[in-house]
């Protein structure tokens, strides 16, 4: 198990530093520069190189990646251009706001989808037929889309309000009014994610349920739902905790939509205007708080294999 | 529940197809005195309850800093049939355009622009659904058939890939390039980028096949009777993959039409004179659009129905689930020979 989960480590390290200095170099080895973005269009080319010498953008792309990786290591991710700031002050509050949106919407993907998938797998009928449909429509549905419904929804009904996370000037109860900011992004990211959580635990429950020890079970009399919410369960959450790990990246993935709709202050509308005005070290930052959500959503959903399928760790 | 899947493709299909017949007008015409003007609805019976041939009720201004529209009631304008190459228009198309689904903020018909938008929209996406398939199938062919360490290496770098959330590898690779670019040259780079960002999905599985395909007696019989490598892999093995290819592509497409209207919505798609779905959902994304404009809001409808018809289609052809019910306690056992 401990050696098992080193090597989860090591990948988890490979990734996130693969995926910072790609991301780091693509954009150094881009057409245009910060300067090129954000000087005047009649700026004159001393202007502009003394920006880039303020920047260290007049290095070579290999001189640059050397000193940022140098202070990478020390978590020193360098200053942001356009903000100003430090890049990790910037990044930790994008990751934390998209951490909550994300959190939010997974765990009511889970406890909406993987129960309404044990009930449409291990039955037939009016009531799995009707959770199947909805799936589908919901499916049919992206985060790009549920967004913009809920939101025309909730500008159209005044009932929540309508895009951004907090109230301008601040509110009486600050928690409450973030949940009541929280309640469509979260339900637009949940649902099409519910519904994948709904299909695959229906097809997986489904499966467990023709083997011939149910049938078994059957035969000798133990109740239907015992066997479905008991003894069928746990073989049929092995796909669900093996595509655990993906869904980190359908939810960032979904959550980059959802934020660019809502205006909700993520990491995902943080990395768009970063690479727009070709901010390199804020980019390279979104990418290694992003990459680390990633290698987070696998070690869980590894360990999560090996805790119901202690087979698990001779294969991986 | 196929056949309502497969109606609604053709039906979408046939309207980007059939565009400048449908659309009354060009996507680019402006009717500068109808910003955000609403759908002008076809009528049959006048306020009087008189039957008439369906007509359409012209929209006057009623507040210039509201942009709020009146009907004008007491003119009819008759709709014409087959004029021009089109099928239907208004009689008076300069000053009471026929505008099914409402204008926009630059006053040009909504209904011409998902029609033609609809062109732009599915056609990157197939192109760019095509273009994955056939580098995924190449990729995957030749690591499933060669093995070893280019195997390994081919697989690795998909794996890493796939690891990744797949709109933010789109993001990056769109962003470094060039930001503004003419619109032919964005639907180029756009299916170049989701192809090679939709490759190793395909790549995974065509691999697979062709590694126990390439086992089996057919694919050592044709080896030993002479067939090349290259002869073997493309004649014999590829072909085994058909099937898992086509439902590739159905996957596919409705992530590629999603991640187009997801680009261009954030601004680094297709760009405003240009008629696409996602650059027309931009249009949407301020709150009067949401509250008062919502026609704007129908490209999102358009792409809902092309993937609602996907999954409906790629539900039906799935595996069929083995199931239990309560009135059949023992459980009816059925499988489907398409189980990858």
């Amino acid at each position: 198990m401990l050696a098992f989960l080193l090597r989860r480590f090591a990948f988890a390290v490979v990734l996130v530093f693969t995926v910072s200095s790609a991301a780091l170099i693509l954009v150094r080895l881009a057409p245009g520069d910060y300067a090129d973005t954000v000087a005047a269009p009649n700026a004159s080319r001393e202007v502009k190189d003394a920006m880039r010498a303020r920047f260290g953008l007049n290095r070579s792309v290999a001189q640059q990646y050397g000193a940022w990786v140098a202070d990478a290591v020390r978590l020193d991710f360098g200053r942001s251009m356009m903000y100003g700031s430090p890049v990790r002050g910037l990044v930790r509050e994008g990751a934390i706001n998209t951490a909550i949106l994300a959190a939010t919407a997974l765990v009511a993907a889970t406890l909406i989808g993987l129960p309404l998938g044990i009930i449409s797998g291990s039955r037939r009928g009016l009531l799995a037929d009707a959770i199947r449909t909805v799936s589908i429509v919901l499916l049919s549905l992206p985060p790009l889309l549920s967004s913009l419904v809920l939101l025309a929804v909730a500008a159209g009904t005044g009932w929540l309000p309508v895009g951004d996370m907090r109230s301008a000037g601040g509110a009486a109860w600050p928690l409450f009014d973030l949940l009541r900011h929280l309640i469509v992004p979260a339900t637009a990211l949940a649902l099409p994610i519910a519904a994948m959580f709904e299909r695959m635990q229906s097809q997986a429950m489904a499966e467990v349920v023709g083997q011939p020890y149910v049938l078994a079970a059957l035969a000798r009399g133990i109740p239907r739902a015992r066997i479905v919410w008991r003894d069928a369960l746990k073989p049929a959450l092995r796909p669900a905790a093996a595509v655990y790990g993906l869904v980190v990246g359908a939810l960032l993935s979904g959550s980059f939509a959802v934020e660019a709709v809502t205006s909700w202050p993520g990491l995902g509308v943080l990395m768009l205007d970063a690479l727009r005005a070709r901010d390199l070290y804020l980019v390279a930052g979104c990418a290694a708080a992003g990459s680390v959500f990633l290698a987070i959503g696998t070690i869980v959903s590894d360990v999560a294999l090996v805790l119901i399928d202690p087979r698990a760790v001779e294969a991986g | 529940m196929r056949r309502l899947g497969l109606s609604f493709l053709v039906v979408v299909f046939a309207a980007a197809a059939g565009a400048p017949f449908l659309a009354p007008h060009a996507p680019d015409v402006k009717f500068s005195e109808l910003l955000y003007a609403p759908p002008t609805l076809p009528h049959v019976v006048d306020d009087a309850g008189a039957w008439h041939a369906p007509f359409i009720y012209p929209w006057r201004l009623a507040d210039r800093l509201e942009q709020r529209f009146e009907q004008n009631r007491s003119t009819r304008m008759p709709l014409v049939w087959l004029r021009g190459g089109r099928i239907a228009q208004s009689s008076d198309e300069a000053r009471a355009p026929f505008l099914l689904v409402g204008a926009d903020g630059s006053g040009r018909d909504v209904f011409a622009r998902l029609l033609f938008g609809a062109r732009t929209s599915l056609g990157l996406a197939l192109v760019a659904a095509l273009g994955a398939t056939l580098l995924g199938g190449l990729v995957g062919g030749a690591a499933g058939y060669i093995g070893g360490i280019v195997d390994e290496a081919l697989m690795r770098a998909t794996d890493f890939v796939l690891v990744l959330p797949a709109i933010y590898v789109v993001l990056a690779l769109r962003a470094v390039l060039p930001l503004v670019l003419s619109s032919g040259i964005v639907f180029v780079m756009l299916a170049a980028i989701f192809a090679v960002v939709g490759a190793p999905f395909v790549a995974r599985g065509v691999r697979a096949i062709v590694r126990s395909e390439r086992q089996l007696e057919y694919a050592v019989a044709a080896r030993s009777l002479g067939a090349g490598h290259a002869r073997l892999l493309v004649r014999h093995l590829l072909p085994a993959a058909s099937g898992y290819v086509v439902v590739q592509l159905t996957v596919l497409v409705p992530a590629f039409i999603v991640a187009e209207a997801t680009l261009s919505y954030v601004g680094l798609g297709f760009q405003d004179p240009i008629a696409s779905w996602g650059a027309m959902l931009q249009e949407a994304s301020n709150t009067r659009a949401l509250t008062d404009f919502r026609w704007l809001l129908s490209p999102a409808a358009a792409i809902f129905l092309v993937v609602l018809g996907l999954n409906l289609v790629l539900q039906q052809s799935g595996v069929n689930p083995v199931t239990i019910s309560s009135d059949e306690p023992l459980g009816r056992l059925r499988s489907d020979s398409h189980s990858l």
